[in-house]
């Protein structure tokens, strides 16, 4: 049987992809956020996962406001990437798992979570960056990716207490699966920032940092909030911790944080890395 | 807490704005695609009329303004690929929005990590 090798949720800002192109790893803007990498390049050395399901949202690739699925499970053979419009480097094409990306679709349906499968999808910026962070250096990805993307671009969105709970039902799809396979699960994107409207630069120090204290050991604690308050507290980007919810979700009830990373600003962004494993209660 | 509809300095993009802006928010999807940005930037008037954007939606592209433009109907996914075509980032459009200079908007940033 598949089993999980625990959860990486990191931030997924364009600018990094400048960044790492332009190799500014020991740049003074960028070496405090660069530097929270290596650990969890080590943490992925030892534990060694062939497939990484990755929680993200896209922001206007792949999906346009004619058809807006809240929760879309990839289903296709590679997955590719565009220049957005900004001239993003493209990356070379990332393997998926058709038959893991199937059971999961059938699991999760299963379980009421009425997704929607793609077997052509885009990916963007919050797929590739955090590929290109946890898996650095050109060529060939050593990991097979399931791609779950959830709405963030056009309310209603779906719950935090719903993110978590769709987390819960993938990791319980992922334990279910009948090859012996070693599973990263990855939640992009955050935490606190605001790109549109005159609050634009809103970053929450003081929340960040509570909502990561919280996330392996009371993950609940965030899925109180409604998406407004959250939106209030965070920013209306920083409603990507979403992803971070769905993610943990899959750890199942105890989970430890083994590494973790915060760092402001990168771009307008509040920076985020955490790596959690389950453990025994 | 305050509903969706009243946090300050926030426009959540619900169906109400959906509905508003498609027209622009479907041009702005377009950029995505490199020949169309470089046929936007041959005639830009051309372009909007295709996309049947309405007189406000017209106007706020053409005086390059965030804030009208999410007013318009704008949603701040699209709109960043307008931003693209016209070579600002993030900081810019955060300047503009707040009226700071560009400056002061990435030493807010800074401060607030502090």
């Amino acid at each position: 049987m598949a089993r999980i090798v625990g959860a990486v949720t990191t931030s997924h800002i364009p600018a990094i992809g400048k960044a790492i192109a332009r190799n500014l790893h020991e740049d003074p803007y960028w070496k405090p956020f660069f530097d929270g990498y290596p650990p969890a390049h080590r943490w992925l050395e030892r534990v060694r996962p062939d497939v990484a399901v990755i929680f993200y949202n896209d922001h206007g690739l792949n999906f346009f406001l004619d058809k807006m699925p809240t929760f879309a499970v990839g289903a296709a053979p590679e997955y590719r990437n565009a220049d957005e419009g900004w001239g993003i480097p493209t990356l070379a094409p990332v393997p998926g798992d058709q038959r893991l990306s199937w059971h999961v679709i059938e699991k999760l349906v299963g379980e009421e979570f009425d997704v929607t499968s793609c077997q052509e999808m885009l990916v963007d910026h919050a797929f590739t960056i955090p590929m290109a962070l946890l898996w650095p250096g050109e060529g060939a990805w050593p990991v097979r990716t399931v791609p779950i993307c959830i709405n963030t671009v056009q309310h209603p969105l779906p719950s935090p207490a719903r993110c978590y709970k769709l987390g819960q039902a993938v990791g319980r799809a992922i334990e279910s699966y009948d090859e012996a396979l070693r599973v990263v699960v990855v939640g992009t994107g955050g935490l606190s920032h605001q790109l549109d409207g005159e609050r634009a630069g809103f970053i929450n120090k003081a929340f960040d940092t509570q909502f990561m204290e919280k996330l392996p050991a009371d993950p609940q604690w965030a899925t109180r909030y409604s998406v407004a308050e959250l939106i209030e507290l965070t920013g209306t980007q920083g409603i990507e911790l979403l992803m971070w919810l769905a993610a943990r979700g899959a750890l199942g009830r105890h989970a430890t944080a083994v590494h973790s990373n915060y760092h402001i600003p990168i771009s307008n962004t509040a920076a985020g890395l955490m790596v959690m494993e389950s453990r025994a209660a | 807490m305050p509903g969706p509809r009243n946090i300050p300095g926030t426009t959540l993009f619900d169906g109400a704005q959906a509905i508003k802006g498609y027209a622009l928010n479907k041009m702005c999807y377009s950029f995505n695609l490199a020949a169309n940005r470089e046929e936007f930037k041959r005639d830009e008037d051309a372009y909007c009329a295709r996309y049947g954007l309405n007189a406000e939606q017209r106007e706020a592209i053409r005086r390059r303004n965030v804030l009208d433009l999410i007013a318009a109907g704008g949603n701040v996914y699209y709109l960043a690929k307008f931003a693209g075509i016209l070579g600002l980032d993030v900081q810019d459009l955060g300047a503009q929005q707040t009226g700071m200079t560009k400056e002061a908007f990435k030493a807010r940033l800074v401060a607030a990590g502090r």
